[in-house]
Protein backbone atom coordinates (compact mmCIF):
# COMPACT_ATOMS: atom_id res chain seq x y z
CA UNK A 1 0.00 0.00 0.00
CA UNK A 2 1.54 3.22 -0.96
CA UNK A 3 -0.08 6.61 0.33
CA UNK A 4 -0.38 9.58 -2.38
CA UNK A 5 -2.93 12.39 -2.84
CA UNK A 6 -4.99 10.62 -5.16
CA UNK A 7 -5.71 7.61 -2.56
CA UNK A 8 -6.65 9.45 -0.03
CA UNK A 9 -8.65 11.74 -1.42
CA UNK A 10 -10.90 8.74 -2.96
CA UNK A 11 -10.19 6.96 1.01
CA UNK A 12 -11.92 10.41 2.26
CA UNK A 13 -14.72 10.43 0.23
CA UNK A 14 -15.08 6.53 1.07
CA UNK A 15 -15.11 6.36 4.68
CA UNK A 16 -11.81 5.56 5.34
CA UNK A 17 -12.54 2.02 4.61
CA UNK A 18 -9.83 0.83 2.38
CA UNK A 19 -6.50 1.21 4.60
CA UNK A 20 -5.22 -1.83 6.29
CA UNK A 21 -2.73 -2.42 9.00
CA UNK A 22 0.93 -1.05 8.07
CA UNK A 23 2.88 -3.32 8.99
CA UNK A 24 2.79 -7.39 9.29
CA UNK A 25 1.91 -9.40 12.60
CA UNK A 26 4.09 -12.59 12.22
CA UNK A 27 4.35 -15.05 14.39
CA UNK A 28 8.47 -15.55 15.23
CA UNK A 29 10.46 -18.12 13.00
CA UNK A 30 12.87 -20.69 14.90
CA UNK A 31 15.71 -18.95 13.57
CA UNK A 32 16.83 -15.33 11.45
CA UNK A 33 20.51 -13.85 10.44
CA UNK A 34 19.85 -10.81 12.85
CA UNK A 35 17.30 -10.57 15.95
CA UNK A 36 17.36 -6.70 17.21
CA UNK A 37 15.85 -6.45 20.51
CA UNK A 38 13.85 -3.29 21.12
CA UNK A 39 10.93 -1.67 18.88
CA UNK A 40 11.82 1.72 19.90
CA UNK A 41 12.73 4.08 16.80
CA UNK A 42 16.29 2.87 16.81
CA UNK A 43 15.75 -0.75 16.53
CA UNK A 44 12.95 0.28 13.84
CA UNK A 45 15.55 2.52 12.07
CA UNK A 46 17.77 -0.50 11.75
CA UNK A 47 16.07 -3.14 10.62
CA UNK A 48 14.85 -0.42 7.66
CA UNK A 49 18.32 0.53 6.64
CA UNK A 50 19.43 -3.01 7.10
CA UNK A 51 17.05 -4.18 4.79
CA UNK A 52 17.22 -1.14 2.34
CA UNK A 53 21.07 -0.18 2.52
CA UNK A 54 22.65 -4.04 3.17
CA UNK A 55 19.21 -6.09 1.25
CA UNK A 56 19.34 -8.15 4.56
CA UNK A 57 15.55 -8.95 5.38
CA UNK A 58 15.94 -12.31 7.67
CA UNK A 59 15.83 -9.94 10.53
CA UNK A 60 13.40 -9.83 13.50
CA UNK A 61 12.94 -6.82 15.52
CA UNK A 62 11.43 -8.15 19.30
CA UNK A 63 9.17 -5.60 21.28
CA UNK A 64 8.72 -6.24 24.81
CA UNK A 65 5.56 -4.19 24.17
CA UNK A 66 3.84 -2.41 21.32
CA UNK A 67 5.36 -0.36 19.03
CA UNK A 68 5.48 2.83 19.80
CA UNK A 69 5.67 2.47 23.48
CA UNK A 70 8.84 3.63 24.27
CA UNK A 71 10.39 6.53 24.51
CA UNK A 72 9.82 7.12 20.67
CA UNK A 73 6.54 8.13 21.62
CA UNK A 74 6.90 10.27 24.70
CA UNK A 75 9.39 12.41 23.91
CA UNK A 76 8.73 16.09 23.26
CA UNK A 77 10.14 15.37 19.34
CA UNK A 78 12.76 18.04 18.94
CA UNK A 79 15.30 17.32 16.00
CA UNK A 80 18.35 19.49 15.60
CA UNK A 81 21.79 18.96 14.52
CA UNK A 82 23.62 21.88 17.02
CA UNK A 83 26.55 20.13 18.24
CA UNK A 84 29.90 21.52 19.22
CA UNK A 85 32.14 19.35 19.51
CA UNK A 86 33.75 16.89 16.50
CA UNK A 87 32.37 12.95 17.76
CA UNK A 88 29.00 14.04 17.99
CA UNK A 89 28.57 17.09 15.45
CA UNK A 90 29.28 14.96 12.27
CA UNK A 91 26.67 12.64 13.63
CA UNK A 92 24.09 14.55 13.98
CA UNK A 93 24.97 16.03 10.84
CA UNK A 94 23.98 13.39 9.07
CA UNK A 95 21.34 12.49 11.30
CA UNK A 96 19.16 15.51 10.42
CA UNK A 97 20.63 15.10 6.12
CA UNK A 98 18.64 11.60 7.20
CA UNK A 99 15.41 13.26 8.66
CA UNK A 100 15.42 15.92 5.78
CA UNK A 101 14.23 12.85 2.92
CA UNK A 102 13.23 10.30 5.59
CA UNK A 103 9.23 10.97 4.21
CA UNK A 104 9.83 10.67 0.99
CA UNK A 105 12.51 7.61 1.36
CA UNK A 106 9.82 5.83 3.96
CA UNK A 107 6.54 7.33 1.87
CA UNK A 108 4.74 8.10 5.55
CA UNK A 109 3.88 11.36 6.66
CA UNK A 110 5.58 12.32 9.73
CA UNK A 111 5.08 15.79 10.07
CA UNK A 112 8.85 16.85 10.15
CA UNK A 113 8.93 20.17 10.44
CA UNK A 114 11.83 22.56 10.07
CA UNK A 115 10.22 25.27 11.74
CA UNK A 116 13.38 26.38 13.36
CA UNK A 117 14.62 25.88 16.90
CA UNK A 118 16.15 29.84 18.97
CA UNK A 119 18.79 28.93 21.83
CA UNK A 120 18.29 31.96 24.02
CA UNK A 121 21.38 33.75 25.88
CA UNK A 122 21.41 35.97 28.92
CA UNK A 123 24.69 36.95 29.44
CA UNK A 124 28.26 38.60 27.84
CA UNK A 125 29.89 35.01 28.69
CA UNK A 126 26.71 33.09 27.24
CA UNK A 127 27.21 34.88 23.89
CA UNK A 128 30.71 34.08 23.69
CA UNK A 129 30.35 30.22 23.51
CA UNK A 130 27.12 30.93 21.43
CA UNK A 131 28.86 32.16 18.52
CA UNK A 132 31.46 29.57 18.83
CA UNK A 133 28.80 27.29 18.78
CA UNK A 134 27.76 28.65 15.43
CA UNK A 135 31.12 28.85 13.97
CA UNK A 136 31.21 25.33 14.90
CA UNK A 137 28.02 24.30 13.21
CA UNK A 138 28.79 26.03 10.54
CA UNK A 139 32.20 24.73 10.07
CA UNK A 140 29.94 21.10 9.62
CA UNK A 141 27.89 22.15 6.83
CA UNK A 142 24.65 23.06 8.61
CA UNK A 143 23.10 26.22 9.37
CA UNK A 144 23.24 29.01 12.00
CA UNK A 145 22.39 32.97 12.23
CA UNK A 146 22.87 34.96 15.29
CA UNK A 147 20.14 36.88 16.02
CA UNK A 148 20.37 40.32 18.22
CA UNK A 149 17.71 41.92 21.02
CA UNK A 150 15.89 43.50 18.28
CA UNK A 151 16.11 40.44 16.13
CA UNK A 152 14.42 38.44 18.52
CA UNK A 153 12.08 40.59 19.29
CA UNK A 154 10.74 40.95 16.21
CA UNK A 155 10.27 37.07 15.92
CA UNK A 156 9.34 36.26 19.57
CA UNK A 157 7.72 38.98 20.98
CA UNK A 158 5.96 37.17 23.82
CA UNK A 159 9.08 36.84 25.76
CA UNK A 160 10.12 38.65 28.80
CA UNK A 161 13.17 40.47 27.75
CA UNK A 162 13.67 43.02 30.58
CA UNK A 163 13.97 40.16 33.45
CA UNK A 164 16.23 42.53 35.86
CA UNK A 165 17.59 38.78 36.81
CA UNK A 166 17.70 37.34 33.15
CA UNK A 167 17.31 39.70 30.82
CA UNK A 168 17.45 38.18 27.02
CA UNK A 169 20.75 39.44 24.80
CA UNK A 170 19.88 37.45 21.59
CA UNK A 171 20.02 34.00 20.68
CA UNK A 172 21.51 31.19 17.90
CA UNK A 173 18.59 30.41 15.26
CA UNK A 174 19.07 26.96 13.61
CA UNK A 175 16.52 26.87 10.78
CA UNK A 176 16.74 23.59 10.12
CA UNK A 177 16.09 22.29 13.22
CA UNK A 178 12.74 21.68 14.29
CA UNK A 179 10.09 18.85 15.39
CA UNK A 180 8.29 15.98 13.92
CA UNK A 181 5.30 13.64 14.77
CA UNK A 182 6.88 11.29 16.89
CA UNK A 183 4.95 7.91 16.82
CA UNK A 184 4.48 8.04 13.28
CA UNK A 185 8.36 7.83 12.79
CA UNK A 186 8.09 4.32 14.77
CA UNK A 187 5.10 3.71 12.59
CA UNK A 188 6.87 4.76 9.53
CA UNK A 189 10.13 2.42 10.20
CA UNK A 190 8.11 -0.24 11.03
CA UNK A 191 5.98 -0.54 7.61
CA UNK A 192 8.99 0.46 5.18
CA UNK A 193 11.00 -2.69 7.02
CA UNK A 194 7.97 -4.92 7.50
CA UNK A 195 7.42 -4.24 3.73
CA UNK A 196 11.09 -4.99 3.14
CA UNK A 197 10.68 -8.72 4.74
CA UNK A 198 11.94 -7.57 8.20
CA UNK A 199 9.74 -9.28 11.05
CA UNK A 200 8.40 -7.44 13.61
CA UNK A 201 6.96 -9.15 16.49
CA UNK A 202 5.33 -7.40 19.35
CA UNK A 203 4.55 -8.52 23.27
CA UNK A 204 7.88 -10.61 22.83
CA UNK A 205 10.09 -9.66 25.88
CA UNK A 206 13.36 -11.13 25.43
CA UNK A 207 14.92 -12.84 28.75
CA UNK A 208 17.30 -14.46 28.18
CA UNK A 209 20.42 -14.13 25.68
CA UNK A 210 22.16 -17.54 24.90
CA UNK A 211 25.82 -17.44 24.31
CA UNK A 212 27.84 -20.68 23.24
CA UNK A 213 32.01 -20.49 23.72
CA UNK A 214 31.87 -16.92 24.14
CA UNK A 215 29.54 -16.31 21.06
CA UNK A 216 25.72 -15.32 20.56
CA UNK A 217 23.28 -18.11 19.88
CA UNK A 218 20.15 -16.85 20.02
CA UNK A 219 17.30 -15.20 22.95
CA UNK A 220 15.16 -16.57 25.07
CA UNK A 221 11.60 -14.87 25.03
CA UNK A 222 8.08 -14.57 26.07
CA UNK A 223 7.49 -16.36 23.01
CA UNK A 224 9.96 -19.17 22.93
CA UNK A 225 13.46 -19.46 21.66
CA UNK A 226 14.73 -17.80 18.97
CA UNK A 227 18.09 -18.20 17.06
CA UNK A 228 20.22 -15.63 16.13
CA UNK A 229 23.63 -14.79 14.40
CA UNK A 230 23.69 -11.67 15.57
CA UNK A 231 21.85 -9.70 18.27
CA UNK A 232 21.55 -6.17 19.06
CA UNK A 233 20.69 -4.41 22.38
CA UNK A 234 18.56 -1.47 21.39
CA UNK A 235 16.76 -1.34 24.60
CA UNK A 236 17.32 2.99 25.39
CA UNK A 237 16.77 3.31 29.02
CA UNK A 238 16.33 -0.74 30.23
CA UNK A 239 19.94 -1.08 28.20
CA UNK A 240 21.17 -2.14 31.63
CA UNK A 241 18.83 -4.92 32.48
CA UNK A 242 18.77 -6.50 29.14
CA UNK A 243 22.48 -6.18 28.84
CA UNK A 244 23.11 -7.99 31.93
CA UNK A 245 21.50 -11.00 29.98
CA UNK A 246 24.59 -11.57 28.49
CA UNK A 247 27.06 -10.86 31.56
CA UNK A 248 27.84 -7.53 30.90
CA UNK A 249 28.01 -4.54 32.84
CA UNK A 250 27.05 -1.27 30.97
CA UNK A 251 28.53 2.06 31.65
CA UNK A 252 25.10 3.74 31.92
CA UNK A 253 22.60 4.97 34.61
CA UNK A 254 18.80 5.16 33.90
CA UNK A 255 17.20 8.20 35.16
CA UNK A 256 13.74 9.94 34.57
CA UNK A 257 13.14 12.88 32.25
CA UNK A 258 9.69 14.81 32.32
CA UNK A 259 7.31 16.40 29.63
CA UNK A 260 4.26 17.93 29.70
CA UNK A 261 1.56 19.79 27.48
CA UNK A 262 -0.84 22.27 27.84
CA UNK A 263 -4.74 22.38 26.48
CA UNK A 264 -4.87 23.04 22.41
CA UNK A 265 -4.59 26.64 21.85
CA UNK A 266 -4.08 29.19 18.79
CA UNK A 267 -0.67 29.21 16.60
CA UNK A 268 1.32 31.25 19.25
CA UNK A 269 4.67 29.75 19.43
CA UNK A 270 6.07 29.17 15.83
CA UNK A 271 9.82 27.59 16.69
CA UNK A 272 11.09 25.60 19.15
CA UNK A 273 13.11 27.84 21.89
CA UNK A 274 14.92 26.96 24.45
CA UNK A 275 15.97 28.99 27.90
CA UNK A 276 19.54 29.45 28.58
CA UNK A 277 19.49 30.53 32.56
CA UNK A 278 17.51 27.65 33.84
CA UNK A 279 16.07 23.87 32.04
CA UNK A 280 13.23 24.88 30.11
CA UNK A 281 12.66 24.67 26.42
CA UNK A 282 9.08 24.75 24.47
CA UNK A 283 7.22 24.46 21.14
CA UNK A 284 3.65 23.93 20.10
CA UNK A 285 2.18 20.77 18.33
CA UNK A 286 0.11 21.17 15.14
CA UNK A 287 -2.76 20.29 17.30
CA UNK A 288 -2.04 23.33 19.32
CA UNK A 289 -1.02 22.11 22.49
CA UNK A 290 2.09 23.71 24.16
CA UNK A 291 4.80 21.35 24.44
CA UNK A 292 7.90 21.77 27.02
CA UNK A 293 10.75 20.45 29.48
CA UNK A 294 13.41 20.63 31.67
CA UNK A 295 16.06 18.18 32.31
CA UNK A 296 16.35 15.40 34.43
CA UNK A 297 15.06 14.33 38.03
CA UNK A 298 18.40 13.66 38.54
CA UNK A 299 18.13 9.94 40.47
CA UNK A 300 17.84 6.83 39.16
CA UNK A 301 14.44 5.63 38.25
CA UNK A 302 12.25 3.14 36.08
CA UNK A 303 9.18 4.84 37.57
CA UNK A 304 7.87 6.45 33.95
CA UNK A 305 6.94 9.26 36.32
CA UNK A 306 9.09 11.77 38.39
CA UNK A 307 8.58 13.94 41.13
CA UNK A 308 7.30 17.84 42.09
CA UNK A 309 10.37 19.27 42.64
CA UNK A 310 11.34 18.92 38.83
CA UNK A 311 7.21 19.92 38.42
CA UNK A 312 7.92 23.15 39.83
CA UNK A 313 11.52 24.04 38.57
CA UNK A 314 10.21 23.81 34.69
CA UNK A 315 7.21 26.01 35.38
CA UNK A 316 9.20 28.66 37.00
CA UNK A 317 11.55 28.55 34.22
CA UNK A 318 8.68 28.68 31.34
CA UNK A 319 6.66 31.75 33.78
CA UNK A 320 10.53 33.44 33.79
CA UNK A 321 10.93 33.01 30.39
CA UNK A 322 7.27 33.57 28.93
CA UNK A 323 5.05 35.06 31.16
CA UNK A 324 2.16 34.16 28.66
CA UNK A 325 1.82 30.82 29.16
CA UNK A 326 0.46 30.80 33.05
CA UNK A 327 -3.07 31.57 31.09
CA UNK A 328 -2.83 27.92 29.94
CA UNK A 329 -3.81 24.74 31.71
CA UNK A 330 -1.57 21.93 31.71
CA UNK A 331 -3.42 18.79 30.59
CA UNK A 332 -1.15 16.12 31.56
CA UNK A 333 2.62 15.37 31.97
CA UNK A 334 4.64 11.77 32.20
CA UNK A 335 8.03 10.41 32.40
CA UNK A 336 10.35 8.34 30.53
CA UNK A 337 13.98 6.30 30.86
CA UNK A 338 16.78 7.91 30.09
CA UNK A 339 19.98 5.68 29.47
CA UNK A 340 22.22 8.16 31.01
CA UNK A 341 25.97 7.95 30.32
CA UNK A 342 29.00 9.14 31.93
CA UNK A 343 29.89 11.79 29.03
CA UNK A 344 26.17 12.46 27.87
CA UNK A 345 27.08 10.84 24.83
CA UNK A 346 26.36 7.34 23.39
CA UNK A 347 27.15 4.14 22.04
CA UNK A 348 27.33 1.98 18.67
CA UNK A 349 30.08 -0.90 19.09
CA UNK A 350 30.40 -4.49 19.22
CA UNK A 351 29.98 -5.81 22.55
CA UNK A 352 32.69 -8.20 24.25
CA UNK A 353 30.65 -10.80 23.09
CA UNK A 354 31.24 -12.39 19.59
CA UNK A 355 27.99 -11.14 17.58
CA UNK A 356 26.47 -9.09 20.50
CA UNK A 357 26.33 -5.44 19.55
CA UNK A 358 25.36 -2.19 21.62
CA UNK A 359 22.94 0.65 20.12
CA UNK A 360 22.54 2.79 23.77
CA UNK A 361 23.49 5.60 25.70
CA UNK A 362 20.99 8.04 24.02
CA UNK A 363 20.30 9.78 27.00
CA UNK A 364 17.58 13.00 26.33
CA UNK A 365 18.48 13.56 22.94
CA UNK A 366 17.85 10.07 20.87
CA UNK A 367 14.76 10.83 19.35
CA UNK A 368 16.85 13.43 16.66
CA UNK A 369 18.96 10.61 16.16
CA UNK A 370 16.95 8.00 14.75
CA UNK A 371 17.77 7.92 11.38
CA UNK A 372 21.41 8.48 11.87
CA UNK A 373 21.37 5.79 14.96
CA UNK A 374 19.58 3.33 12.49
CA UNK A 375 21.59 3.76 9.85
CA UNK A 376 25.08 3.59 11.53
CA UNK A 377 24.26 0.57 13.62
CA UNK A 378 22.98 -1.52 10.19
CA UNK A 379 26.59 -0.44 8.69
CA UNK A 380 27.83 -2.30 11.77
CA UNK A 381 26.18 -5.06 11.62
CA UNK A 382 25.60 -5.64 8.08
CA UNK A 383 29.84 -4.78 7.67
CA UNK A 384 31.28 -5.10 11.23
CA UNK A 385 33.10 -1.93 11.45
CA UNK A 386 31.67 1.63 12.03
CA UNK A 387 29.94 3.91 9.93
CA UNK A 388 32.13 6.96 9.60
CA UNK A 389 29.70 9.43 11.02
CA UNK A 390 29.86 7.16 14.31
CA UNK A 391 33.19 5.88 14.37
CA UNK A 392 33.50 7.67 17.82
CA UNK A 393 30.91 6.06 19.50
CA UNK A 394 32.73 3.25 20.93
CA UNK A 395 32.22 1.58 24.13
CA UNK A 396 35.96 1.40 25.21
CA UNK A 397 36.70 5.34 25.41
CA UNK A 398 35.40 5.47 29.13
CA UNK A 399 38.41 2.79 30.37
CA UNK A 400 40.90 4.02 28.26
CA UNK A 401 40.07 7.85 28.69
CA UNK A 402 40.48 8.27 24.77
CA UNK A 403 37.67 9.71 22.74
CA UNK A 404 35.60 11.05 25.72
CA UNK A 405 33.10 12.88 24.24
CA UNK A 406 33.27 15.92 26.77
CA UNK A 407 30.46 18.20 25.42
CA UNK A 408 30.37 20.52 28.60
CA UNK A 409 34.27 20.38 29.72
CA UNK A 410 33.59 18.32 32.73
CA UNK A 411 35.22 15.09 32.42
CA UNK A 412 33.33 11.78 32.37
CA UNK A 413 31.57 10.74 35.57
CA UNK A 414 28.62 9.64 36.11
CA UNK A 415 26.02 11.49 37.24
CA UNK A 416 26.98 15.07 35.68
CA UNK A 417 23.94 14.92 32.76
CA UNK B 1 8.85 10.94 47.34
CA UNK B 2 10.46 12.17 50.63
CA UNK B 3 13.51 10.69 52.42
CA UNK B 4 14.10 10.89 56.01
CA UNK B 5 17.33 11.90 57.55
CA UNK B 6 19.06 10.17 60.37
CA UNK B 7 19.48 13.47 61.90
CA UNK B 8 16.93 15.80 60.88
CA UNK B 9 13.66 13.76 60.26
CA UNK B 10 11.13 13.36 56.95
CA UNK B 11 12.21 16.21 54.70
CA UNK B 12 10.80 17.41 50.97
CA UNK B 13 13.13 15.98 48.12
CA UNK B 14 14.37 19.36 47.23
CA UNK B 15 16.63 19.84 50.43
CA UNK B 16 18.84 16.15 49.38
CA UNK B 17 21.14 15.53 45.90
CA UNK B 18 21.90 12.42 44.91
CA UNK B 19 25.00 11.64 45.07
CA UNK B 20 25.98 8.27 42.95
CA UNK B 21 25.46 4.69 43.40
CA UNK B 22 27.39 3.75 46.91
CA UNK B 23 30.08 1.74 45.95
CA UNK B 24 33.55 1.44 47.77
CA UNK B 25 36.08 3.37 46.45
CA UNK B 26 38.90 1.13 45.37
CA UNK B 27 42.74 1.54 46.28
CA UNK B 28 46.08 2.11 45.12
CA UNK B 29 47.05 2.76 41.02
CA UNK B 30 45.25 2.76 37.77
CA UNK B 31 43.43 -1.02 36.95
CA UNK B 32 40.27 -2.15 35.42
CA UNK B 33 38.57 -1.43 39.09
CA UNK B 34 38.69 1.81 38.84
CA UNK B 35 36.97 1.84 35.34
CA UNK B 36 34.31 -0.38 36.71
CA UNK B 37 34.44 1.80 39.98
CA UNK B 38 33.98 4.98 37.94
CA UNK B 39 31.94 3.72 34.69
CA UNK B 40 29.96 0.69 34.97
CA UNK B 41 26.93 0.06 36.56
CA UNK B 42 24.50 -2.68 38.23
CA UNK B 43 21.80 0.06 37.57
CA UNK B 44 19.18 -2.31 39.11
CA UNK B 45 15.43 -1.53 38.37
CA UNK B 46 14.35 -2.65 41.95
CA UNK B 47 16.01 -1.94 45.16
CA UNK B 48 19.50 0.27 44.77
CA UNK B 49 22.18 1.41 47.10
CA UNK B 50 22.76 5.21 46.76
CA UNK B 51 24.24 8.10 48.29
CA UNK B 52 22.52 11.51 48.83
CA UNK B 53 23.67 14.22 50.47
CA UNK B 54 21.34 16.30 52.63
CA UNK B 55 22.29 19.31 51.43
CA UNK B 56 19.63 22.19 52.51
CA UNK B 57 20.05 20.56 55.83
CA UNK B 58 22.89 18.56 58.28
CA UNK B 59 25.24 18.28 54.98
CA UNK B 60 25.46 15.06 56.16
CA UNK B 61 26.20 12.32 53.37
CA UNK B 62 24.23 9.61 53.53
CA UNK B 63 23.10 6.33 52.35
CA UNK B 64 19.80 5.48 50.81
CA UNK B 65 17.70 1.85 50.27
CA UNK B 66 15.41 3.12 47.67
CA UNK B 67 13.21 1.21 44.47
CA UNK B 68 13.94 2.51 41.27
CA UNK B 69 10.44 1.39 40.52
CA UNK B 70 8.08 2.29 42.63
CA UNK B 71 10.52 5.33 44.37
CA UNK B 72 9.86 3.54 47.79
CA UNK B 73 12.52 4.58 50.38
CA UNK B 74 13.34 1.62 52.68
CA UNK B 75 16.14 2.54 54.77
CA UNK B 76 18.18 5.86 55.26
CA UNK B 77 21.95 6.00 57.59
CA UNK B 78 24.43 8.09 57.91
CA UNK B 79 27.26 7.39 55.23
CA UNK B 80 30.49 5.93 56.76
CA UNK B 81 28.59 5.36 59.97
C1 LIG C 1 10.20 13.28 28.14
C2 LIG C 1 11.22 13.02 27.07
C3 LIG C 1 11.56 14.01 26.17
C4 LIG C 1 12.49 13.78 25.16
N1 LIG C 1 12.73 14.76 24.24
C5 LIG C 1 13.56 14.54 23.21
C6 LIG C 1 13.70 15.53 22.19
O1 LIG C 1 13.04 16.58 22.22
N2 LIG C 1 14.58 15.28 21.18
C7 LIG C 1 15.31 14.14 21.13
O2 LIG C 1 16.10 14.00 20.21
N3 LIG C 1 15.17 13.16 22.07
C8 LIG C 1 14.31 13.33 23.10
N4 LIG C 1 14.13 12.35 24.06
C9 LIG C 1 14.96 11.13 23.99
C10 LIG C 1 14.44 10.06 23.04
O3 LIG C 1 13.07 9.89 23.21
C11 LIG C 1 15.18 8.73 23.30
O4 LIG C 1 16.57 8.94 23.39
C12 LIG C 1 14.93 7.72 22.19
O5 LIG C 1 13.57 7.64 21.86
C13 LIG C 1 15.45 6.36 22.64
O6 LIG C 1 15.50 5.43 21.59
P1 LIG C 1 14.27 4.49 21.15
O7 LIG C 1 13.27 5.31 20.39
O8 LIG C 1 14.82 3.35 20.42
O9 LIG C 1 13.69 4.07 22.57
P2 LIG C 1 12.37 3.31 22.99
O10 LIG C 1 11.19 3.77 22.19
O11 LIG C 1 12.28 3.40 24.46
O12 LIG C 1 12.69 1.83 22.52
C14 LIG C 1 13.27 0.82 23.31
C15 LIG C 1 12.33 -0.35 23.28
O13 LIG C 1 12.96 -1.49 23.84
C16 LIG C 1 11.93 -2.27 24.40
N5 LIG C 1 12.51 -3.25 25.33
C17 LIG C 1 13.10 -3.02 26.53
N6 LIG C 1 13.48 -4.18 27.10
C18 LIG C 1 13.14 -5.16 26.23
C19 LIG C 1 13.26 -6.59 26.26
N7 LIG C 1 13.83 -7.23 27.30
N8 LIG C 1 12.79 -7.29 25.20
C20 LIG C 1 12.20 -6.67 24.15
N9 LIG C 1 12.06 -5.32 24.07
C21 LIG C 1 12.52 -4.58 25.11
C22 LIG C 1 11.04 -1.25 25.09
O14 LIG C 1 9.74 -1.77 25.34
C23 LIG C 1 11.05 -0.11 24.07
O15 LIG C 1 9.94 -0.12 23.21
C24 LIG C 1 13.18 12.54 25.08
C25 LIG C 1 12.83 11.53 25.97
C26 LIG C 1 11.86 11.74 26.96
C27 LIG C 1 11.48 10.64 27.89
ZN1 LIG D 1 19.91 16.06 57.74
Amino acid sequence: MRFGALRILKEGLTGNRGWGPHWRDPEPKPAYDIVIIGGGGHGLATAFYLAREHGLTNVAVLEKGYIGGGNVGRNTTIVRANYFLPGNSEFYSHSLKLWERMESDLNYNVMHSQRGIINLFHSDGQRDAIVRRGNAMINQGDDAILLDREALRKKLPYLNFDSGRFPIHGGLYHPRGGTARHDAVAWGFARGASDRGVDIIQNCEVTGIDTEAGRVTGVQTTRGAIRARKVAIVTAGRSGQVASLAGLRLPIESHVLQAFVTEGLKPVIDNVVTFGMGHFYISQSDKGGLVFGGDLDFYPSYAQRGNLPTVEHVMEAGMTLMPMIGRARVLRSWGGIMDMTPDGSPIIDKAPVEGLYLDCGWCYGGFKAVPGSGFALAHLLATDRPHDSAAGFRLDRFETGRGLMDEEGKGAQHNLH
Amino acid sequence: MRLTCPHCGERDLREFTYGGAALTRPEGDWSPIWDEYVHLRENPAGRSREFWQHGAGCSAWLVVERDTVTHDIHAVTEAGA
